[in-house]
């Protein structure tokens, strides 16, 4: 049975979605008229939108985003290890370990404060070049370990932050039950705080599959390289554009599915 | 009669050089300049010293030999910088005529124009003393088992796959610069470059570089030649073509390729 209110409250959202939809077909309408009737527009499409190069070159597109993607799942484990190794660190309390909090407070603020880009090519070339036999002195190896000191450093402060906003109850709640420093971090405190900061974590990801393509200045033909390959071939940028695509099919599902692991987390616990 | 023949050459080439000049009247960006453009850096040989005012070196003589058969002074010359992707992205542009070692090929042609061939570049391999003592010899069979590494804007990444068929997948760089890097790493055994570039890079960016061999240009199905790069449909680019072909004609660019690309002579050719 609906009240009179439940009728109000359903009308304004009819009235409500309505406005949506025709604010949102107006914008896309515009764009879609607006945007050809640019002087260059031709020219732009020519060079950005080319049906048969999207054809051609997206097969191998393709074949060297699994190479982006091999990265990705081989650096993402060790990411988070050192991750957690450097938050742990920076939170030690014990006055001894003085000198673990500090490397993990350098170790942050080094690695999070030099580009990324910078320190591929530092680490990517500068490693191998001490003298390195192959195949120890891989691209592949040395630009893994780029990505790795920098997203451990970003993880690292994430995780922090979610240690820190734990309430230091449950901490002194765990030391009454009788635990050690060390079963509250592992029991208690850690597996609140990730749980905590997953969606942070999941940002970090995302920018990483986009980083990735950040090895390719170093040699690895992944995508982004094989697209610029093929864009100087051809003297066209659709390669970018598919290459986009190919990024934004990983992408967008990832972060939707992440929403969706939170949103149930949340409920259940609601 | 010969003095007649001498004075009606003459009386041509000039009334051509005139023609020319006013050939390109109203169709440069500037009305009586003429803007070229170059990369950034610009490499040895083909600007000495990343300065191409000074004319020296091969593309920036060329440059001005075609702007003084063009009718512009050299006063009448600016430059300008582009990169790769500057220089084919749609829209306005700021050059007239973009001079950094464009290979001319058929795709290209599709969306830029591009001038007659002003060179044409045998390609080299370059490596280093170890891998020449090590037993790479300049002959394909040993050239396949080479660790590769090109630049990705350039014609030779084709050539590598195509001609040499390496058993290992090469690595892509961005410019000859991390080629370089990636040969001191010691993650490269070898490199393809057109041969002056190659000759340059072994002889003064490594320490131990060496140019193993050249490809035959004469022989290549596809030489790699270079033309000035034009937007499409540019109408200079009948004056340009018409100002190298004089040049070509007149022996003036023979003259300035053995003034700065002489050097190419002594290294075998890959069999």
């Amino acid at each position: 049975m609906s009240t009179r209110r439940a009728a109000y409250e359903a009308r304004q959202r009819r009235r409500a979605n309505m406005i949506a939809g025709v604010s949102t077909f107006g914008v896309l309408a515009l764009l879609l008229v607006l945007v050809p009737l640019a002087p260059g527009w031709q020219a732009v499409k020519a060079s950005f939108f080319d049906g048969d190069v999207f054809l051609r070159t997206f097969p191998g597109l393709l074949q060297a985003f699994v190479l982006d993607v091999a990265i990705f799942a081989w650096s993402v484990p060790l990411i988070f290890a050192l991750g957690l190794a450097i938050a742990l660190a920076r939170g030690a309390r014990n006055p001894a370990l003085f000198p673990l909090r500090i490397f993990g407070a350098v170790y942050v603020d080094l690695f999070r404060g030099i580009p990324v880009v910078l320190l591929v090519y530092l680490v990517g070339f500068g490693i191998p070049g001490l003298g390195l036999p192959r195949p120890w002195n891989s691209p592949y190896i040395w630009g893994t370990v780029a990505l790795v000191l920098t997203y451990s450093a970003y993880v690292a402060e994430v995780l922090r932050s979610g240690i820190e906003s734990i309430h230091a109850s449950q901490r002194n709640a765990a030391i009454c039950l009788g635990l050690s420093e060390r079963d509250t971090m592992r029991h208690v405190i850690l597996p609140q705080a990730i749980r905590r900061v997953v969606p942070a974590n999941m940002n970090m990801l995302v920018a990483l599959q986009k980083d990735v393509a950040l090895l390719s200045f170093i040699g690895p033909v992944e995508i982004l390289r094989q697209a610029g390959i093929y864009k100087s071939l051809l003297a066209n940028f659709t390669p970018y554009v598919a290459a986009a695509i190919i990024f934004l099919c990983v992408t967008v599902p990832a972060t939707r599915y992440a929403d969706y692991l939170l949103n149930k987390d949340r409920n259940a616990r609601s | 009669m010969k003095l007649f023949i001498t004075a009606a050459v003459l009386t041509i080439t000039a009334t051509a050089a005139f023609a020319a000049g006013h050939c390109a009247a109203g169709k440069t960006l500037t009305d009586g300049t003429l803007t070229i453009a170059t990369g950034n850096p610009a490499y040895y040989p083909w600007v000495i010293d990343d300065a191409p005012e000074s004319k020296q070196g091969f593309e920036a003589a060329v440059a001005y030999a075609l702007a003084g058969e063009m009718g512009f002074s050299d006063d009448a010359v600016t430059w300008v910088r582009t990169s790769f992707d500057e220089a084919i992205q749609p829209g306005e542009k700021n050059f007239d005529i973009n001079m950094q070692q464009f290979s001319i090929t058929e795709e290209r042609d599709k969306v830029v124009d591009f001038s007659a061939p002003y060179y044409t570049a045998p390609q080299a391999v370059m490596t280093t003393v170890e891998v020449a003592e090590g037993g790479a010899k300049p002959t394909l069979d040993s050239l396949k088992t080479l660790k590769w590494g090109v630049v990705a804007s350039t014609t030779a990444l084709p050539i590598v796959m195509e001609t040499i068929a390496p058993d290992q997948s090469p690595l892509v760089y961005d410019d000859n610069a991390n080629v370089t890097a990636a040969i001191k790493a010691g993650q490269i055994d070898a490199a393809l470059f057109d041969l002056p570039t190659a000759l340059f890079t072994a002889a003064v960016l490594l320490d131990n570089g060496v140019v193993l061999g050249q490809f035959d240009p004469e022989a290549a199905e596809n030489p790699d030649q270079f033309g000035m790069l034009m937007t499409e449909g540019n109408p200079l680019k009948e004056c340009v073509d018409e100002a190298l072909t004089a040049l070509t004609d007149s022996g003036k660019l023979a003259e300035i390729e053995a003034e700065w690309l002489q050097q190419a002579t002594g290294v075998p050719l890959i069999k």
